[in-house]
């Protein structure tokens, strides 16, 4: 086999593994739009600040350190132990759903029936406020982020396709891990969203507030489980990204690989969040791969709009999302 | 009623400007936002030696020490307003720590009268101080850097590279591409093949790079990077089992936020340095006492030896310096920028002084003059070593290529003076 056609099919492999960590970010998004018709900007905040939080925790961070020394003279900054990760990411989830709980009851409760554009501001709003609630809390300084995902190349992966090919494949075995997370998700969230009460009350929401409360339905439940549920992949999501780089701010920039993604596969749309994060992450690696050297390089951050823009051109509501009806 | 609006008036005037007994240098710092885990160290270093002079020593020449620090979130507008809002206040020097925020301020510190001292970034050029009179890059530049990384390679492979393949992996920006005229001309000088691989904004994700980089098999890879481009990176190499010793990065991208990420995997990873590592010194003595230990850190105190705070530190160390020099020169204590710029041409950075200021060896002996705003450009290699979790000197403090980076600031600072009307002073 022609080794262009080798390495073709290697950035393919590794094109799909990276669409599943973008699909991860953009699943956050497509939950809360999905039931609420709210672009949530801060998803990308979410994340960092789960990531955060899951570190601050593990680590025996005292939270506010910095204003409490401030404040009292003091100099505490950790609390000398070290919570085992299963336990902090449980303590993180629990974190995330008081997030939620507090967004409803401070944010969505005031905007209900307000213009989308109003519930898009407040998200910006909660952003950069969270951002900055982050920092205090847990501080500015890289975090280094240790729940035993295995990282590095899969061996296995490499040596079968070595004695196949002639040529071994590289496949980070944090992809893998990632995909296997993805899908899991994926049948959780479709699993929930068809079969329990919960979730058939979540989709009656998603097709008609009005309808919805009209049978009993208490709308600020539905969006606190949404918003709960959106952390937790938020948390999913900044694992992924922070075992890569570390736990830092610019973790929020990772909603940026999202939007590309959203637009492609519909903001409605579980399965579009997949299958749009797949479709952009092949692209844009085939197009760096083949392209990228004639034009300089670094073509995947706007390669990734133009895909997407390509879709919207011909599908506005994306490749999986709700037809758009307007009855006149 | 005339008095008490007359005296509110005199109040808030007294407020907005600093007694006049005060040498101010105001920091433009980020400490919030995508790159403020580098941010931080530095403006902490840069704060604690100037509260360190004034506590131990009662300021320069016995005229205390105002830093006025101003957030840029690393931002070049931002950068721009806190310079617009801070100039009045007396500023004697402007180290902006960013290479966009640097080159909006030359011509408006040019304008203005103030020096603006861009240690190791910004406008490489500048280093021509017949055409740049108010902006100085002393002790080192990129160019100088690209020239000390093939340098090194060059030490290794025995003087003689002809064949051997290097990459540059760099951040796709103005900053991330000043080195590849340099490198360019370094492969016509030594022979060796040079690929450059571009690396976008924020830098989260590289795969395709380091596939590229998998398949090609370069002898060496030079990093220009900033931020997350980073740890990501050397994870990346990390990941493909690149050779750690064959990774080579500017000094913006060896500080121990980029390499602690990829843990054990990231030792024996090599960055540039134009200072000293760790806390080794004497100085740090003092700095634990009149600093820390009275409670008047910037920071936590816990930064202390880690690359950038050493790089804020010893960036607050040559503008003290510059300012001493400034006193002698002008025989006054309250000095203006423009005397100050007079003692940064003056400068005069020898080993001996390092040792009085209690930084023995820490960074190259550096001389300015009115024809070179940049010094020498020596500089040295550091590696990573995991296990410690500490960077180690591994050379001492070298010389770069002049001959071949002399006629590129020649030509650029040319190009600039051109274009800007400006006539060669120094004559």
């Amino acid at each position: 086999m022609p080794d262009q056609l080798l390495y073709a099919m290697e950035v393919t492999v590794n094109g799909l593994m990276a669409g599943v960590l973008y699909s991860l970010v953009a699943l956050g998004f497509v939950l809360i739009f999905k039931s609420s018709g709210i672009f949530n900007y801060a998803q990308g905040v979410f994340a960092l600040f789960a990531a955060l939080t899951l570190v601050g925790i593990q680590n025996g961070q005292v939270p506010f350190a910095h204003l409490i020394n401030s404040i009292f003279g003091t100099n505490i900054h950790k609390f000398g132990w070290h919570v085992p990760s299963v336990l902090a990411i449980i303590l993180t989830i629990g974190v995330m759903v008081l997030l939620a709980i507090l967004v409803e009851r401070y944010i969505l409760r005031h905007l209900v029936n307000q213009p989308d554009i109003i519930l898009f501001m407040a998200t910006i709003g909660l952003a950069y406020f969270l951002e900055g609630f982050g920092d205090i809390m847990w501080g500015s300084d890289l975090k280094k982020l240790d729940v035993n995902l295995p990282q590095g190349i899969s061996e296995t992966i490499e040596t079968t396709t070595f004695n196949w090919f002639g040529y071994g494949f590289f496949v980070d075995k944090l992809d893998i891990v990632a995909t296997v997370i993805a899908v899991i998700l994926v049948t959780g969230l479709t699993l929930f969203s068809q079969y329990t009460k919960q979730g058939r009350a979540l989709r009656a929401v998603a097709d008609d507030h009005q309808a919805a409360l009209s049978v009993g339905i208490s709308l600020r439940y539905i969006w606190v489980l949404v918003w709960s549920i959106a952390g937790f992949v938020a948390l999913v999501a900044g694992m992924m990204w922070g075992a890569k780089s570390g736990v830092q701010f610019s973790l929020s920039l990772i909603a940026l690989k999202a939007l590309p993604v959203l637009m492609l596969g519909g903001f409605t749309s579980i399965p579009g969040a997949i299958v749009g994060g797949l479709i952009i992450g092949v692209g844009e690696k085939l197009f760096e791969f083949s392209i990228g050297p004639m034009i300089g390089g670094a073509t995947e951050n706007w390669f990734a709009y133009v895909l997407a823009l390509l879709f919207l051109v011909f599908r506005p509501q994306g490749l999986f999302g709700e037809k758009i009806i307007e009855r006149v | 009623m005339k008095l008490k609006l007359a005296s509110m008036v005199l109040a808030g005037v007294m407020a907005a400007v600093p007694a006049m007994a005060d040498l101010v240098y105001p920091s433009l710092s980020y400490r919030t936002g995508p790159y403020a885990v580098n941010g931080i160290p530095f403006a902490d270093g840069y704060a604690d030696y100037f509260t360190l002079i004034n506590e131990r020593d009662g300021g320069i020449g016995g005229v205390p020490i105002k830093m006025i620090e101003c957030e840029t979130g690393y931002n070049t507008e931002k950068g721009v307003e806190c310079y617009e809002a801070t100039k009045g206040q007396g500023a004697l020097i402007y180290q902006p720590l960013s290479t966009g925020i640097t080159y909006q301020l030359i011509p408006k510190a040019s304008a203005d009268g103030i020096p603006v001292h861009s240690m190791g970034y910004g406008r490489t050029s500048a280093a021509n101080g017949k055409i740049f009179e108010w902006i100085f890059n002393y002790p080192a530049n990129y160019w100088n850097g690209a020239s000390i990384a093939i340098n090194h390679i060059l030490d290794i492979n025995g003087g003689d590279i002809a064949g051997k393949s290097v990459a540059l992996v760099y951040h796709n920006s103005a900053y991330g591409k000043e080195p590849i005229r340099t490198l360019e001309e370094l492969s016509k000088k030594h022979g060796y093949k040079l690929t450059t691989i571009a690396v976008d904004h924020p830098g989260q994700e590289q795969k395709s790079q380091w596939l590229q980089i998998r398949r090609e098999k370069p002898d060496y890879v030079l990093m220009w990077g900033w931020g997350v481009m980073n740890p990501v990176a050397i994870q990346e190499a990390v990941n493909i089992r690149y050779p750690m010793e064959n990774f080579i990065g500017i000094w913006w991208s060896g500080s121990e936020n980029d390499v602690i990420p990829a843990g054990a995997g990231a030792n024996g990873y090599k960055a540039l340095a134009f200072h000293g590592v760790g806390n080794d010194y004497p100085l740090y003595g003092d700095l634990q006492k009149y600093v820390v230990d009275a409670g008047k850190a910037a920071g936590a105190g816990d930064q202390l030896g880690t690359v950038l705070y050493n790089r804020g530190l010893y960036a607050a160390m040559l503008a003290v310096e510059a300012t001493k020099k400034a006193q002698a020169i002008h025989g006054v204590a309250q000095v203006t920028p423009a005397m100050v710029r007079d003692g940064m041409e003056a400068l005069e950075i020898t080993e001996a002084s390092m040792a009085a200021l209690g930084l023995p060896n820490f960074g190259p002996e550096i001389s300015v003059t009115c024809e070179n705003h940049g010094g020498a450009g020596d500089g040295a290699v550091t590696q990573w070593d995991a296990g410690a979790q500490k960077w180690n000197l591994i050379s001492d403090f070298g010389p770069s290529d002049m001959d071949v980076i002399g006629k590129l600031i020649a030509g650029d600072s040319a190009a600039y003076a051109a274009e800007n009307k400006i006539s060669e002073r120094c004559n």
